[in-house]
């Protein structure tokens, strides 16, 4: 048997070097013209075209998406739309959901009232689970109801490729894979999906730095922060229509910053750590494709909502238990959260946030979406999150502890580039099986995050802006 | 001698018809089982809007290449007339 | 029993949208062994049977110049599915062909699957599916999985398959009258290495073709013929297809 198998590897191997000599570049171009000239002669035979008239669209629609002189603007304004109409839509179904939850927990209240239940286990259950959970409900669904709609409509209608055609000269400068941006417009969805959607580069130099810089495109749990504190502080003195313009215009801005940091960063590892030439690539533009509109709305809607859900769940929630915990044991006057706190301040004063909100990206490793909330719950004394009824209020607050537009510009610029979340951190190590990489992709991020928001303060600082 | 020029040196709109790929390798036959092959008719459809890549319809499907690829496959223009 | 379904095709074809049609909400997704490729497969129940279905990944050919490839083409040859359902996009069916004439090659239970027949129809394409049928050698189903258009149909004609009531004489590419030859010679020295288990006319051209990738494959094959079984253990990943 054995025998056998070492004499059936010495014919093949023998079979083929006796082919050496045919083995051609012309042999195989003639095997592939072969099959191209079979495929056209049976196509001959058996498809007419009756001269239907193609749209005028589907002839030129790419003559202006991808233009000179378009294509760079038709970019800009989707994108802006897109914010825009998420913006503008989400704060209404925000205050609804927002008012729906507060009226259960009076109803909750109550019942633990009546229950006798124990301050503690009221304040665990309710002040920490239940309002986390509702909090991250509340900010994230809205925003992520529509926003990702839109988003799969263009997707679905092939708008995506022809972004990836039209940027692809950055990134080729930049040493990068022309799919990257691929990989970033999942990123918008969610960082850790988009980490594992990195496999369409197949040069692993290009897809390591697809991996290494896909957290400078703000997530799912990154855009109600951006949103929220657009809003809140950028936006400020302006009312109505225009606060919403405003507001659209900021995040547009920051997320165009995340694009040039993507460009800047593997452009510097193409010539340090990564270095090397872009590989080859071919890139197709698939038709453009009438997207069944309301199938799209409804299967993204369902889909992220059960997303949004199934996280405020599964992360949210045991993280509003731990930091209700946190800041409900008191050490001397203060509560562990304080104490802490007042450890990072110092550090984080230099870099234009302050200890509470270093402290909430620490524990909001597991999840972006709950930074926010802890951030909240650090704020206020009562050691329990407010009730989500008035988000209006939310200014306030942060105004209380201090807060200017460098503090929101500059927790806005740390949440956009700082290092990836848990889940995204957990994929990195999968998909790259590297101890280096996987601490690369979390270094590399922060100390960017720390050096352009300790930039930024010295100079608004020095210069007496604020 | 090599018949025509590259196909990225080609104006949009223009039909071609390939003479030869003077790529080697993986991206040869990557580009072979794409449809360019010697013989067959491509047309320019676009240019990015900073000039490269190029994208360019093959069998009914638009492929964009970089210039890095496309300054290796030669064409030559085809009448209109022709097709 | 179940048998399994292949899904070849092109990128762009609406593969998974068919995959996703045909075995609804039971699927698992992981990786091909060692390669970083999404493996998704799903359970399809007709009238009359169970189907394993595996979507391979979509490709412009199965020449192994990618792990996509190399997953796709090994699938094929070895874990020898009992269909493999070429799916083509309508609306280019000269360039899709080029991949199923290549299944051909390899397979003779095939069946072309000519997707986006709305969209095709909107462009003024007509394609008469007797006459290719009858060129090609094997069934031939115009569907859009879009809309839901001729899948019954398909499924009627997969159970058919395996009933044993379909012949199938897969139309096979012609070379240079000095190609032919060499396969010609070639046939009877890989038959006596691989008997009847490997598709004989399609390693001759491959090895004429010089394909290293392909005989270190064949290499791992006569030292253990289910070396591909032992490997594909699926992998437990926590991303979703098609998206």
């Amino acid at each position: 048997m054995e025998h056998n198998v070492e004499q059936k590897l010495h014919q093949l191997d023998n079979l083929f070097n006796e082919q050496e000599n045919m083995q051609s570049d012309d042999l195989r171009d003639h095997i592939v013209s072969r099959i191209y000239t079979s495929s056209q002669d049976l196509t001959n035979k058996s498809v007419a075209y009756s001269n239907k008239k193609v749209s005028w669209l589907d002839e030129n629609l790419d003559k202006i998406l991808t233009s000179k002189a378009f294509g760079f603007p038709i970019m800009l304004l989707m994108l802006g739309v897109v914010i825009y109409l998420t913006i503008a839509g989400a704060n209404y179904p925000g205050v609804v959901i927002a008012e729906a939850f507060a009226t259960v927990e009076d109803w909750l209240t109550a019942l633990f009232q009546w229950l006798q239940a124990p301050d503690w286990l009221y304040g665990i259950l309710i002040e920490g689970f239940y309002r986390g959970t509702s909090w991250v409900v509340s900010v994230m669904l809205p925003p992520m109801a529509i926003f990702f709609p839109m988003f799969a409509l263009l997707e679905n209608f092939g708008y995506l490729p022809r972004v990836a055609f039209n940027l692809d000269r950055f990134f080729k400068k930049s040493g990068a894979h022309g799919k990257q941006s691929l990989t970033m417009a999942m990123g918008f969805g969610c960082n850790a999906a988009a980490v594992m959607s990195s496999r369409i580069v197949e040069s692993p130099r290009e897809r390591m730095l697809a991996i290494l810089t896909n957290n400078f495109v703000p997530c799912n749990g990154r855009w109600p922060l951006l949103i929220l504190l657009a809003g809140l502080f950028m936006a400020a003195g302006f009312s109505g229509g225009m606060n919403t313009f405003i507001s659209a215009a900021v995040v547009v801005g920051i997320v165009l910053f995340g694009v040039i940091m993507t460009l800047f960063v593997s452009w510097a590892l193409s010539k340090t750590l990564l270095r090397g030439v872009p590989s080859h690539y071919t890139l197709e533009l698939p038709p453009y494709r009438k997207p069944k509109i309301w199938n799209t709305i409804v299967r993204a809607t369902l889909d992220k909502s059960w997303f949004v859900l199934k996280r405020a769940v599964i992360v949210a929630a045991p993280a509003s238990v731990i930091t209700w915990i946190l800041a409900n044991i008191f050490i001397a006057d203060l509560s562990i959260l304080e104490h802490v706190a007042g450890f990072f301040d110092p550090f984080a004063q230099a870099i234009g946030l302050d200890g509470f909100i270093l402290m909430a990206f620490i524990l909001g490793f597991p999840a972006n979406e709950i930074v926010l909330p802890i951030l909240l719950m650090g704020y206020l004394s009562t050691g329990s999150m407010i009730e989500v009824d008035n988000l209006n209020d939310l200014k306030q607050i942060f105004l209380d502890h201090g807060w200017t537009w460098l503090t929101a510009l500059n927790m806005m610029l740390f949440s956009l580039l700082h290092y990836p979340c848990g889940t995204t951190m957990l994929n990195i190590w999968k998909e790259t099986k590297s101890p280096k990489w996987t601490f690369a992709a979390f270094a590399l991020p922060t100390a960017i995050a720390i050096t352009v928001t300790f930039t930024i303060a010295q100079i608004v600082r020095g210069l007496g802006l604020v | 001698m090599i018949e025509g020029k590259p196909i990225y040196q080609y104006q949009v709109g223009d039909q071609l018809q390939i003479t030869s790929i003077k790529l080697k390798n993986v991206m040869r036959r990557r580009l072979l089982d794409l449809g360019f092959v010697p013989g067959v008719t491509i047309e320019v459809v676009q240019k990015s809007p900073l000039g490269d890549p190029v994208a360019f319809k093959v069998f009914h499907t638009t492929i964009a290449l970089r210039k890095e690829e496309s300054s290796l496959i030669y064409a030559k223009k085809m009448n209109r007339e022709v097709i | 029993m179940s048998h399994t379904i292949a899904l070849a095709g092109n990128p762009n074809t609406g593969k998974s949208t068919l995959f996703n049609l045909l075995t609804g909400l039971k699927q698992h997704t992981g990786n091909w062994p060692g390669k970083t490729v999404v493996r998704a497969e799903g359970e399809l129940k007709t009238d009359n049977h169970i189907y394993q279905v595996i979507d391979l990944p979509g490709t412009y050919s199965l020449y192994s110049n990618s792990a996509d490839e190399e997953v796709a083409r090994d699938f094929i040859i070895f874990e020898k599915p009992d269909i493999t359902l070429v799916v083509v996009d309508a609306t280019s069916l000269d360039r899709n062909l080029n991949l199923a004439l290549q299944v051909f090659e390899m397979t003779s239970n095939a069946i072309l699957c000519i997707n986006l027949i709305d969209e095709a129809r909107r462009k003024g394409i007509h394609i008469d599916k007797e006459e290719l049928s009858r060129q090609l050698g094997i069934p031939v189903i115009l569907i859009s999985a879009r809309e839901k258009i001729g899948i019954i149909q398909l499924l009627k004609t997969i159970d058919q398959m395996i009933d044993g009531k379909i012949q199938t004489h897969p139309f096979q590419v012609q070379y240079a009258d000095e190609v032919e030859q060499k396969i010609h010679e070639l046939q009877p020295k890989i038959q006596a290495i691989f008997g009847d288990s490997l598709p004989s006319r399609w390693l001759s051209l491959r090895l004429l073709d010089g394909d290293k990738q392909l005989l270190e494959a064949l290499k791992a094959y006569i030292r253990d013929p289910n070396f591909v079984h032992s490997q594909q253990q699926l992998v437990k990943g926590d991303c979703c297809h098609g998206a």
